[in-house]
């Protein structure tokens, strides 16, 4: 397994809204090819002849409807910024 | 009874409650005299809510007051500590980090609504590794908590606030999250009981999430029964959570030891452990021999892939669980211009803790 380039590091962090500095960087490409090194180990094993140890796997669904809920003003008095009851974010442009 | 609360089970406070030997609130006022006096040296709370508690134990003396020990709660009055990432509502979760240093729980977990109709009383919360990833406690924004049986030492974790709690007399016993070994490594470190329940078993309603597939809440006790008392007033299916499941239980009150068939898988016993550790699990193993425990030798071909596979789904789940830490709906807003600004400068912050 190749090393992951410090360039792979930087546009990956640049998707993820990450700020790392030139120390992270490096940091990060151990980090990030250790985890691959990891995929590559269980590529090992040949799961073909295993069977599930859970036989009853079933999915659990409800109706898909919305429902009041009692709590909403303790989360509106959790918002960091508001304008009545209003969650206030940051402007997605610069102002001029 | 300040000295006793290190050594009180949870079926002894039950016992001498019910028999008027003491009350709920003198319980509970002296686990917060230990508390005052001991967190200066082990730092095992995050916070504490003695206005809470001592409400809390003034219900359970009127119901131990009104119904007869029989009909009494499984948990009644018995001061319990819960980890910073479980929701009890009006109390603050930071789960270690400092992105929520200032969140007030909305609700509670389903874990601490259970807790609360058995009767235990929450006393305050718990110190841990930053949002339970550690294996020492010495990775919390806020604190490093100590182990109290050598101060030198860590406690484990990342339950390792759970874990000293319960060690150094400051309650009777608590609940932690584990992941990969956040209970029972630090139950372990701190020479108590910790339980992982079966994955499905208890809801994690209420549990700030690190890696949703492994994630669970047990109790961190000083017996093996106290854990499974706190187990069965826990479990059970959630419609909060969808993993939840009934599993087949066996409904013998007491199991004789010679019924017990014990598996020591093969694969756990390499050059990798401790020779100290390898030898005091052995002492224990010939020692429940010598009880009549069948002990059986198997194989776990699989166990050298178990740590890998952690190491993939763990960051990976904790990273789509964590992005909702922006400081948008709650938590500390980051100073940002604009959004996407005030997404770079909060990961500043969170960047290095992948592994």
């Amino acid at each position: 397994m190749s090393k992951i380039s410090s360039q792979e590091v930087k546009h990956i962090a640049k998707l993820a809204r990450l700020g790392l500095k030139e120390k992270e960087v490096e940091k990060m490409q151990e980090e990030l090819t250790s985890i691959l090194s990891y995929i590559d180990q269980l590529k090992e094993v040949n799961i073909e002849k295993i069977e599930l140890q859970e036989k009853e796997i079933f999915n659990r669904t409800r109706e898909d409807k919305s429902l009041s809920y009692s709590g909403i003003d303790k989360l509106i008095e959790l918002f960091p910024d508001k304008k009545n009851r209003h969650l206030k974010v940051k402007s997605v442009f610069k102002k001029e | 009874m300040r000295d006793e609360i290190k050594n009180l089970t949870i079926e002894a406070v039950i016992d001498k409650l019910s028999q008027k030997k003491f009350s709920a609130v003198e319980l509970v006022k002296s686990c917060l005299k230990n508390i005052k006096e001991k967190e200066s040296v082990l730092a095992a709370f995050l916070s504490v809510d003695e206005k809470l508690a001592l409400q809390q134990a003034e219900i359970a003396d009127q119901q131990i007051e009104q119904l007869t020990k029989d009909n009494l709660p499984e948990l009644i009055g018995v001061p319990i500590a819960i980890k910073d990432n479980i929701l009890v509502e009006g109390m603050p979760c930071t789960a270690g980090s400092k992105i929520l240093k200032n969140y007030i729980a909305p609700y509670n977990a389903t874990v601490i609504k259970k807790l609360s109709q058995a009767g235990a009383i929450i006393i305050g919360k718990t110190n841990l590794d930053e949002f339970a990833m550690g294996s020492s406690t010495e990775n919390s924004a806020f604190q490093t908590t100590k182990n109290p049986i050598d101060l030198e030492r860590v406690p484990g974790g990342s339950s390792g606030g759970s874990a000293a709690a319960v060690a150094g007399g400051e309650v009777i016993c608590a609940l932690g999250s584990e992941t990969g070994g956040s209970i029972r490594q630090p139950a372990s470190f701190c020479g108590i009981v910790g339980l992982k329940p079966t994955y499905g078993s208890v809801s994690r309603f209420g549990l700030i999430a690190f890696a949703s597939s492994i994630d669970q809440i047990g109790p961190l006790t000083k017996t093996v029964s106290g854990a499974k008392r706190i187990f069965r007033a826990i479990r059970g299916i959630d419609s909060n959570d969808s993993t939840t499941k009934v599993f087949p239980e066996n409904n013998k009150k007491t199991l004789s030891l010679k019924e017990i068939r014990v598996g020591i898988p093969r694969e756990y016993f390499t050059g990798e452990v401790d020779k100290r550790v390898a030898s005091l699990v052995k002492k224990v193993i010939s020692q429940l021999e010598k009880e009549k425990v069948k002990m059986i030798e198997v194989s776990l071909p699989h166990t050298k892939y178990a740590l890998p596979a952690y190491y993939i789904i763990a960051p990976s789940e904790a990273s789509a669980n964590l992005a909702r830490y922006d400081g948008i709906r709650y938590g500390c807003p980051a100073k940002a211009e604009t959004l996407s600004d005030l997404y770079f400068v909060r990961n500043l912050f969170i960047v290095g803790w992948i592994l």
